[in-house]
Protein backbone atom coordinates (compact mmCIF):
# COMPACT_ATOMS: atom_id res chain seq x y z
CA UNK A 1 0.00 0.00 0.00
CA UNK A 2 1.34 3.43 -0.90
CA UNK A 3 1.99 6.11 1.68
CA UNK A 4 -0.94 8.16 0.39
CA UNK A 5 -3.21 5.13 0.71
CA UNK A 6 -2.05 4.48 4.26
CA UNK A 7 -2.59 8.13 5.22
CA UNK A 8 -6.06 8.04 3.67
CA UNK A 9 -6.83 4.88 5.60
CA UNK A 10 -5.74 6.34 8.94
CA UNK A 11 -7.70 9.58 8.44
CA UNK A 12 -10.86 7.82 7.29
CA UNK A 13 -10.57 5.25 10.08
CA UNK A 14 -10.39 7.98 12.73
CA UNK A 15 -13.39 9.77 11.25
CA UNK A 16 -15.35 6.52 10.88
CA UNK A 17 -14.84 5.59 14.54
CA UNK A 18 -15.63 9.13 15.68
CA UNK A 19 -18.82 9.20 13.60
CA UNK A 20 -19.91 5.81 14.93
CA UNK A 21 -19.31 6.93 18.52
CA UNK A 22 -21.30 10.13 17.95
CA UNK A 23 -24.10 8.02 16.49
CA UNK A 24 -24.49 5.78 19.50
CA UNK A 25 -23.67 8.34 22.19
CA UNK A 26 -25.63 11.43 21.32
CA UNK A 27 -28.90 12.04 23.09
CA UNK A 28 -30.48 13.93 20.19
CA UNK A 29 -31.34 11.72 17.19
CA UNK A 30 -30.48 14.50 14.74
CA UNK A 31 -26.91 14.60 16.05
CA UNK A 32 -26.81 10.83 15.76
CA UNK A 33 -27.89 11.14 12.13
CA UNK A 34 -25.08 13.62 11.47
CA UNK A 35 -22.64 11.22 13.14
CA UNK A 36 -23.92 8.49 10.82
CA UNK A 37 -23.33 10.83 7.89
CA UNK A 38 -19.69 11.43 8.95
CA UNK A 39 -19.23 7.69 9.37
CA UNK A 40 -20.65 6.92 5.94
CA UNK A 41 -18.63 9.57 4.09
CA UNK A 42 -15.38 8.41 5.70
CA UNK A 43 -16.17 4.77 4.90
CA UNK A 44 -16.73 5.83 1.32
CA UNK A 45 -13.22 7.31 1.33
CA UNK A 46 -11.90 4.08 2.82
CA UNK A 47 -13.49 2.09 0.00
CA UNK A 48 -11.36 4.14 -2.40
CA UNK A 49 -8.19 2.84 -0.72
CA UNK A 50 -9.49 -0.68 -1.43
CA UNK A 51 -9.86 0.00 -5.19
CA UNK A 52 -13.64 -0.15 -4.97
CA UNK A 53 -14.59 3.01 -6.84
CA UNK A 54 -18.13 1.99 -7.76
CA UNK A 55 -18.86 0.85 -4.22
CA UNK A 56 -17.58 4.19 -2.88
CA UNK A 57 -19.97 6.07 -5.16
CA UNK A 58 -22.85 3.75 -4.28
CA UNK A 59 -22.09 4.21 -0.59
CA UNK A 60 -22.40 7.97 -1.01
CA UNK A 61 -25.52 7.74 -3.19
CA UNK A 62 -27.45 5.16 -1.20
CA UNK A 63 -26.35 5.88 2.36
CA UNK A 64 -25.51 9.58 2.45
CA UNK A 65 -28.11 10.36 -0.20
CA UNK A 66 -31.03 8.17 0.80
CA UNK A 67 -30.59 6.55 4.20
CA UNK A 68 -29.52 9.63 6.18
CA UNK A 69 -32.18 11.76 4.47
CA UNK A 70 -34.79 9.13 5.37
CA UNK A 71 -33.63 9.24 9.00
CA UNK A 72 -33.82 13.03 9.05
CA UNK A 73 -37.30 12.94 7.52
CA UNK A 74 -38.51 10.54 10.21
CA UNK A 75 -36.94 12.66 12.98
CA UNK A 76 -38.70 15.70 11.50
CA UNK A 77 -41.99 13.79 11.29
CA UNK A 78 -41.86 12.60 14.89
CA UNK A 79 -40.56 15.80 16.43
CA UNK A 80 -39.53 16.24 20.06
CA UNK A 81 -40.74 12.76 21.06
CA UNK A 82 -37.81 11.29 19.13
CA UNK A 83 -35.72 11.90 22.25
CA UNK A 84 -36.42 9.32 24.90
CA UNK A 85 -35.93 9.87 28.62
CA UNK A 86 -32.60 10.22 30.42
CA UNK A 87 -32.38 6.67 31.77
CA UNK A 88 -31.78 4.23 28.97
CA UNK A 89 -31.87 0.58 29.91
CA UNK A 90 -31.19 -0.99 33.27
CA UNK A 91 -27.68 -0.67 34.66
CA UNK A 92 -27.12 -4.44 34.90
CA UNK A 93 -28.17 -5.16 31.34
CA UNK A 94 -26.20 -2.17 30.09
CA UNK A 95 -23.01 -3.28 31.86
CA UNK A 96 -23.48 -6.88 30.74
CA UNK A 97 -24.03 -5.98 27.11
CA UNK A 98 -21.06 -3.59 26.98
CA UNK A 99 -18.80 -6.20 28.64
CA UNK A 100 -19.99 -8.82 26.15
CA UNK A 101 -19.36 -6.56 23.17
CA UNK A 102 -15.91 -5.52 24.44
CA UNK A 103 -14.93 -9.16 24.96
CA UNK A 104 -16.06 -10.17 21.48
CA UNK A 105 -14.38 -7.17 19.83
CA UNK A 106 -11.11 -7.75 21.69
CA UNK A 107 -11.08 -11.43 20.75
CA UNK A 108 -11.95 -10.70 17.12
CA UNK A 109 -9.61 -7.80 16.50
CA UNK A 110 -6.59 -9.30 18.24
CA UNK A 111 -7.01 -12.54 16.31
CA UNK A 112 -7.27 -10.88 12.89
CA UNK A 113 -4.97 -7.87 13.31
CA UNK A 114 -1.78 -9.84 12.56
CA UNK A 115 -3.10 -11.06 9.18
CA UNK A 116 -1.06 -9.63 6.35
CA UNK A 117 -1.86 -10.61 2.80
CA UNK A 118 0.42 -8.96 0.25
CA UNK A 119 -1.41 -6.32 -1.73
CA UNK A 120 -1.14 -7.78 -5.22
CA UNK A 121 -1.52 -5.55 -8.28
CA UNK A 122 -5.16 -5.15 -9.25
CA UNK A 123 -6.12 -6.14 -12.80
CA UNK A 124 -7.40 -3.52 -15.20
CA UNK A 125 -10.91 -2.34 -14.47
CA UNK A 126 -11.04 -3.76 -10.93
CA UNK A 127 -13.85 -2.13 -9.02
CA UNK A 128 -14.73 0.36 -11.73
CA UNK A 129 -18.23 0.81 -13.11
CA UNK A 130 -17.29 -1.28 -16.14
CA UNK A 131 -15.56 -4.07 -14.23
CA UNK A 132 -18.19 -4.54 -11.53
CA UNK A 133 -21.01 -3.93 -14.02
CA UNK A 134 -19.81 -6.70 -16.30
CA UNK A 135 -19.45 -8.96 -13.27
CA UNK A 136 -23.07 -8.31 -12.27
CA UNK A 137 -24.23 -8.76 -15.85
CA UNK A 138 -22.40 -12.05 -16.33
CA UNK A 139 -22.56 -13.73 -12.93
CA UNK A 140 -25.34 -12.10 -10.91
CA UNK A 141 -28.08 -11.07 -13.31
CA UNK A 142 -30.79 -13.09 -11.54
CA UNK A 143 -29.91 -11.88 -7.99
CA UNK A 144 -29.84 -8.34 -9.39
CA UNK A 145 -33.41 -8.70 -10.66
CA UNK A 146 -34.50 -10.31 -7.39
CA UNK A 147 -33.03 -7.32 -5.52
CA UNK A 148 -35.21 -5.00 -7.58
CA UNK A 149 -38.29 -7.05 -6.63
CA UNK A 150 -37.17 -6.95 -2.98
CA UNK A 151 -36.95 -3.16 -3.11
CA UNK A 152 -40.40 -2.97 -4.74
CA UNK A 153 -41.86 -5.17 -2.00
CA UNK A 154 -40.14 -2.98 0.61
CA UNK A 155 -41.71 0.16 -0.88
CA UNK A 156 -45.19 -1.39 -0.92
CA UNK A 157 -44.70 -2.78 2.57
CA UNK A 158 -43.58 0.59 3.90
CA UNK A 159 -46.69 2.25 2.48
CA UNK A 160 -48.93 -0.49 3.88
CA UNK A 161 -47.40 -0.39 7.36
CA UNK A 162 -46.94 3.35 7.80
CA UNK A 163 -50.08 4.81 6.21
CA UNK A 164 -52.55 6.31 8.63
CA UNK A 165 -55.62 4.21 9.13
CA UNK A 166 -58.69 6.40 9.07
CA UNK A 167 -61.39 3.78 9.58
CA UNK B 1 -1.04 -1.45 6.80
CA UNK B 2 -2.15 -4.92 5.75
CA UNK B 3 -5.54 -6.52 5.49
CA UNK B 4 -5.50 -7.24 9.22
CA UNK B 5 -5.78 -3.53 10.00
CA UNK B 6 -8.95 -3.30 7.94
CA UNK B 7 -10.39 -6.39 9.63
CA UNK B 8 -9.55 -5.06 13.11
CA UNK B 9 -11.13 -1.71 12.27
CA UNK B 10 -14.23 -3.43 10.91
CA UNK B 11 -14.60 -5.50 14.08
CA UNK B 12 -14.26 -2.35 16.20
CA UNK B 13 -16.96 -0.63 14.12
CA UNK B 14 -19.18 -3.70 14.39
CA UNK B 15 -18.66 -3.67 18.15
CA UNK B 16 -19.66 0.00 18.38
CA UNK B 17 -22.81 -0.76 16.40
CA UNK B 18 -23.64 -3.80 18.52
CA UNK B 19 -23.08 -1.84 21.75
CA UNK B 20 -25.34 0.93 20.47
CA UNK B 21 -28.04 -1.56 19.58
CA UNK B 22 -27.89 -3.27 22.97
CA UNK B 23 -27.53 -0.22 25.22
CA UNK B 24 -29.74 2.42 23.64
CA UNK B 25 -33.49 2.24 24.04
CA UNK B 26 -34.32 4.77 21.33
CA UNK B 27 -35.65 2.89 18.31
CA UNK B 28 -34.15 5.42 15.87
CA UNK B 29 -30.66 5.05 17.34
CA UNK B 30 -31.04 1.29 17.28
CA UNK B 31 -31.82 1.39 13.55
CA UNK B 32 -28.74 3.57 13.01
CA UNK B 33 -26.67 1.03 14.96
CA UNK B 34 -27.90 -1.70 12.61
CA UNK B 35 -26.65 0.42 9.72
CA UNK B 36 -23.25 0.74 11.45
CA UNK B 37 -22.99 -3.04 11.73
CA UNK B 38 -23.96 -3.59 8.08
CA UNK B 39 -21.37 -1.02 6.98
CA UNK B 40 -18.59 -2.74 8.92
CA UNK B 41 -19.45 -6.00 7.15
CA UNK B 42 -19.01 -4.19 3.83
CA UNK B 43 -15.51 -3.10 4.89
CA UNK B 44 -14.57 -6.74 5.52
CA UNK B 45 -15.96 -7.88 2.16
CA UNK B 46 -14.14 -5.17 0.22
CA UNK B 47 -10.85 -5.73 2.08
CA UNK B 48 -10.86 -9.46 1.29
CA UNK B 49 -11.79 -8.72 -2.30
CA UNK B 50 -8.83 -6.33 -2.52
CA UNK B 51 -6.53 -9.08 -1.22
CA UNK B 52 -7.82 -11.51 -3.88
CA UNK B 53 -8.53 -9.26 -6.87
CA UNK B 54 -8.97 -12.10 -9.37
CA UNK B 55 -12.74 -11.67 -9.32
CA UNK B 56 -15.34 -9.26 -7.97
CA UNK B 57 -17.17 -11.62 -5.61
CA UNK B 58 -16.65 -9.52 -2.48
CA UNK B 59 -17.71 -6.28 -4.11
CA UNK B 60 -20.72 -8.04 -5.61
CA UNK B 61 -21.71 -9.26 -2.17
CA UNK B 62 -21.22 -5.80 -0.66
CA UNK B 63 -23.44 -4.39 -3.43
CA UNK B 64 -26.26 -6.73 -2.42
CA UNK B 65 -25.68 -5.99 1.26
CA UNK B 66 -26.23 -2.27 0.54
CA UNK B 67 -29.44 -3.00 -1.39
CA UNK B 68 -30.86 -5.29 1.29
CA UNK B 69 -29.86 -2.83 4.02
CA UNK B 70 -31.82 -0.09 2.24
CA UNK B 71 -34.91 -2.31 2.02
CA UNK B 72 -34.56 -3.33 5.67
CA UNK B 73 -34.22 0.29 6.76
CA UNK B 74 -37.37 1.34 4.89
CA UNK B 75 -39.41 -1.36 6.58
CA UNK B 76 -37.85 -0.60 9.97
CA UNK B 77 -38.65 3.10 9.76
CA UNK B 78 -42.23 2.45 8.67
CA UNK B 79 -42.69 0.09 11.62
CA UNK B 80 -41.21 2.84 13.82
CA UNK B 81 -43.78 5.34 12.54
CA UNK B 82 -46.63 2.88 13.08
CA UNK B 83 -45.33 2.19 16.60
CA UNK B 84 -45.09 5.92 17.33
CA UNK B 85 -48.73 6.39 16.24
CA UNK B 86 -49.86 3.84 18.80
CA UNK B 87 -47.55 4.59 21.73
CA UNK B 88 -46.48 8.24 21.20
CA UNK B 89 -42.93 7.29 22.19
CA UNK B 90 -39.89 5.62 20.64
CA UNK B 91 -38.73 3.87 23.80
CA UNK B 92 -38.43 0.14 23.11
CA UNK B 93 -39.03 -0.64 26.80
CA UNK B 94 -42.63 0.45 26.22
CA UNK B 95 -43.05 -1.91 23.27
CA UNK B 96 -45.17 -4.41 25.16
CA UNK B 97 -48.11 -4.77 22.78
CA UNK B 98 -47.30 -8.41 22.00
CA UNK B 99 -46.08 -9.26 25.49
CA UNK B 100 -49.27 -9.93 27.42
Amino acid sequence: MTFAGATMFVVTAIFAIAGALITIWSRRPLRAAIGLLVHIISLSGMFLTLDAQLMAVLQLLVYAGAVVVLFVFVIMLIGPAAEVGPIEGRLASRTLSIAMVVAVVLALSTSVAYLDAPWVEVPDGFGTVQGLGMEIYKNAAVPFEIISITLLVAIIGAIAVARSRTE
Amino acid sequence: MGIGTYLALASVLFGIGAAGFLVRRNMLIQLMSIELMLNSVNVVLLAFNRAHPGNHDGQLFAFFVIAVAAAELVIGLSILIAYYRIKKTLDTDDATLLKY
